[in-house]
């Protein structure tokens, strides 16, 4: 590795990549702790999947592969919320994504000299992104993560207890959720790719949750382990010109692995150590 | 005495052609202790549903004194909070204090107060900072009865409180209850298939049988003549070391086994 290839890493068209993919990644970080409240990891494998069928159809009719995205993944999120019953939706999810998929395939099969561009998406192409995707990622963003400050209450007491909401606030606040991830997907597909917004989605989250009791706090952690995992992603992927979803995934993968042990190492250290005041309040 | 807490009024709730619940009438007056007993399928559920407005009867009414379902406090029943979830004890209280508000939550020295007052009401201030996940089956249920209670409801519902509790949690929890309504003037609703750990508190007795009900002290109600009546064949009544046992007259009949048959 020269030095002069590491000064590159961050310069020209390089910063774009910096910029989104570290949007991307609080994004993902946040919305991935309440996924994982939530234990809706499968939403979150289905509406990125699913809407690579819009960019597929956007690319067929020649329109923006973000709208096309866009409009795939609110469908999907109401699909999933309409078709699902009582927000116990896995059977919704399987159909909506099976039948977006079936779509994508169609679409692929009438141009297939396009078909290069919109595989790229189910890989991501952060290094590859232009100044035109700054914008519009930096407001679905600012977007999301407003959403997410305002539902924060409402939609962590329905993760904890989901009996607390009752009938119609309940729906609603479960579309509300769906429609965030929806949102999140159309600026996150185009830089990390559908197959792994997953992996941005859930590994960082189920991570943080080992090292913390406090909510807020298992956010952040989920937030900067994110924010670390797309750096190092990016800086690998442009050093070895393998896909940076290949390293997303990993490390990915990597820190819900740490957070497994430590959990399972402070659970005998600190099992021992909630007993121990236990015993002796206790006549 | 004042308006009672609730006023349960001839509710009947047909599902198909069975009705589940059949003309039960009852009331509860604040800082009364009463338990809802019946076996499994007698309505317990369906009526607490009813009460939290989350079935309409199909005749009958329910009237919640201040007029809102919202002035209910409840605690679901056999819930298992996720082990691994990144929450204390006391961030679940603090939920049931403003968890329905939209925006973050200003942390104030006032709200913090408010909910340690509450979790010492409890009895969880020891384990309000582990993970609430990985809290004993008797320790979890002290949180989630905080949460309900934080929003100072009038009327607490408890579906089947004691179902996985050891006996020694069960009374705990059961003799806090009665603390509770006795002490912050609230009415206590605990439906229960066994109604022995609630004899030594209870004030009053809701028994439900094929969706019927009677209802008074439990000297009233938990009698052979009563009892009978509501289930429409003779049924034994026998106390057993201050335990009650409702024996069905005929032994293949095992609607009324509601009591435990092996004494200590």
């Amino acid at each position: 590795m020269a030095g002069g290839e590491r000064a590159e890493v961050f310069s020209g068209f390089m910063v774009n990549a910096w910029v989104v993919a570290t949007m991307v990644a609080v994004v993902g970080g946040a919305i991935g702790f309440f996924i994982v409240m939530r234990s809706s990891a499968f939403v979150a494998h289905a509406i990125p999947n699913g809407s690579f069928a819009g960019a597929a159809g956007a690319t067929l009719v020649g329109a923006n592969p973000l709208l096309g995205l866009a409009v795939f993944s609110l469908a999907g999120a109401l699909g999933i919320s309409l078709l699902g019953r009582r927000a116990r939706h896995d059977v919704a999810t399987a159909l909506t994504l099976v039948f977006m998929l079936g779509l994508g395939s169609l679409f692929l099969s009438f141009r297939v000299e396009d078909a290069e561009a919109v595989y790229s998406l189910l890989f991501g192409e952060v290094l590859g992104i232009g100044s035109n995707q700054v914008w519009p990622t930096l407001a679905l963003s600012l977007a999301s993560l407003l959403a997410l400050a305002l539902l924060w209450r409402p939609l962590l007491l329905d993760s904890v207890l989901p009996g607390s909401a009752r009938g119609s606030s309940r729906v609603r606040l479960e579309l509300a959720f769906l429609v965030i991830v929806a949102l999140a997907t159309t600026m996150t597909v185009p830089v990390v790719g559908t197959a792994l917004i997953f992996s941005l989605m859930v590994g960082p989250a189920a991570a943080a949750r080992a090292f913390t009791v406090r909510p807020h706090v298992a956010l952040a952690l989920s937030v900067a382990l994110a924010v670390v995992i797309v750096w190092i992603a990016i800086a690998w992927s442009y050093n070895t010109n393998w896909p940076i979803g290949f390293f997303v995934g990993a490390l990915s993968a990597s820190a819900f692995l740490i957070g497994r042990a430590w959990s399972v190492a402070s659970r005998r250290l600190g099992g021992a150590r909630h007993r121990a005041p236990a015993g002796e309040l206790s006549p | 005495m004042d308006q009672p807490a609730l006023d349960v009024a001839s509710v009947t709730v047909q599902f198909g052609s069975r009705r589940v619940l059949d003309g039960v009438t009852f009331q509860l007056r604040r800082g009364e202790f009463t338990g809802l007993i019946g076996s499994n399928g007698a309505g317990k559920t369906t009526l607490l549903r009813v009460i939290l407005g989350q079935q309409s009867p199909d005749q009958g009414t329910v009237t919640i004194a201040g007029g809102r379902h919202g002035a209910v406090g409840y605690v679901p029943q056999k819930f298992l909070l996720d082990p691994d979830m990144p929450l204390r004890g006391r961030d679940l209280v603090a939920l049931g204090l403003d968890g329905h508000r939209l925006g973050l939550p200003r942390p104030s020295r006032q709200r913090r107060e408010r909910v340690q007052a509450m979790l010492a009401a409890v009895g969880a201030e020891r384990f309000a900072d582990a993970r609430v996940g990985r809290l004993s089956g008797g320790e979890q249920q002290r949180i989630l009865i905080a949460h309900a209670l934080i929003s100072e409801p009038q009327l607490l519902l408890l579906d089947e409180p004691l179902a996985n509790l050891d006996l020694r949690s069960a009374k705990e929890v059961v003799s806090l209850l009665a603390q509770i309504a006795r002490e912050q003037r609230i009415a206590v609703l605990i439906s229960a298939h066994e109604m022995n750990p609630l004899l030594p508190v209870m004030d009053r007795v809701v028994y439900l049988a094929d969706g019927r009900a009677v209802s008074g002290t439990t000297d009233e109600v938990i009698r052979t003549d009563v009892l009978s009546h509501l289930y429409g064949h003779h049924v034994d009544v026998l106390r057993l070391h201050g335990r009650v046992v409702v024996v069905a007259g005929d032994i293949d009949d095992h609607h009324a086994d509601h009591g435990v048959l092996e004494v200590d």
